[in-house]
């Protein structure tokens, strides 16, 4: 069976779903994020093998050019947050970060 | 097995195990060294899918960009004299269980579905010229093995994709004002005086 169309969503969707169990079951913030960062791989695979599989356009190639741009914005502020939290909690661990206000 | 084949195999393996190790990794700073595999192999399946610039954009802003951020992230809310920078984890059966219902589920979406591919497109067939549309395919691929995608995309950039541009730069000019507010460091009161 020659690789097609098949095989890239296969492995999209297997890293969208390593992505959501380390989303998922991750204590330490960073870790989170970084399954958000596999999750957009993940959609942005599948966007290039329908604009390669799908026909003769760009269009999902353009879609993952602004979901490279909006991880990028995205990365920034979360690390902002995550490091404002640290100052304050002294810890990165999200089941420990419950308090909206001293 | 063609090389495409192989060298799809090969990538494919390299994204998959290193995210695994990313993801199932204690120590956050192998999880972080991973991820760097990881967007390497991803961009690798971006070149098998003719998407050149897409590539060599997802190695310069993932692993230049965001993996530095992340580093620089571990470094600054982990002690460094305290050794512990495992992170633990919660509920890993229960999510792991419908984490693996949900894999199910993607996979026969994925297999029982019959994608429309170009190559089975209904316009081939019916609607235009069969020879007509394989002469533009290959014209469209020369095009794209001639010059790259990033002539294409630059073009698309300025004409279809032109307000979406406009916004995202603005997006971005907000992330980094706005980032750059929520981390800078509070003026001490002492010093202010």
């Amino acid at each position: 069976m020659s690789v097609g169309l098949n095989h890239f969503l296969i492995v999209s969707a297997v890293l969208f779903v390593l992505g959501l169990f380390a989303m998922l079951t991750r204590k330490n913030a960073i870790a989170v994020l970084m399954g958000i960062e596999l999750i957009l791989n993940a959609a942005n695979i599948n966007f290039i093998a329908f604009s390669r599989y799908g026909g003769v356009n760009m269009g999902g190639q353009m879609s993952a050019i602004f979901v490279i741009v909006i991880a990028a914005a995205e990365a920034a502020v979360a690390l902002a947050i995550v490091i404002n939290i640290y100052k304050n909690f002294q810890s990165v661990n999200v089941s420990e970060v419950d308090k909206l206000r001293d | 097995m063609t090389v495409f084949d192989s060298i799809f195999y090969i990538f494919a393996i390299i994204t998959l195990v290193s995210a695994m190790v990313t993801v199932f990794a204690k120590n956050i700073v192998y999880s972080a060294f991973a991820l760097l595999f990881t967007f390497f192999g991803v961009a690798g399946l971006y070149v098998l899918l003719n998407a050149d610039f897409l590539a060599i954009t997802q190695i310069l802003v993932y692993v230049g960009g965001i993996l530095i951020l992340m580093l620089f992230g571990v470094m600054l809310t982990n002690r460094v004299t305290n050794i512990d920078i495992r992170s633990g984890s919660a509920a890993r059966i229960p999510v792991g269980i419908v984490v693996l219902g949900l894999l199910v589920a993607l996979g026969m979406i994925i297999f029982q579905t019959h994608w429309i591919t170009y190559k089975d497109a209904p316009w081939t067939s019916s609607i235009w010229n069969k020879d007509a549309v394989s002469a533009s395919l290959t014209e469209f691929a020369k095009q794209q093995g001639s010059e790259g995608t990033a002539v294409t995309i630059g073009k698309l950039m300025m004409t279809d994709y032109l307000l979406p541009f406009e916004i995202v730069s603005v997006v971005l000019l907000i992330a980094l004002i706005g980032a750059a507010m929520i981390a800078r460091r509070e003026p001490d009161p002492v010093e202010e005086v």
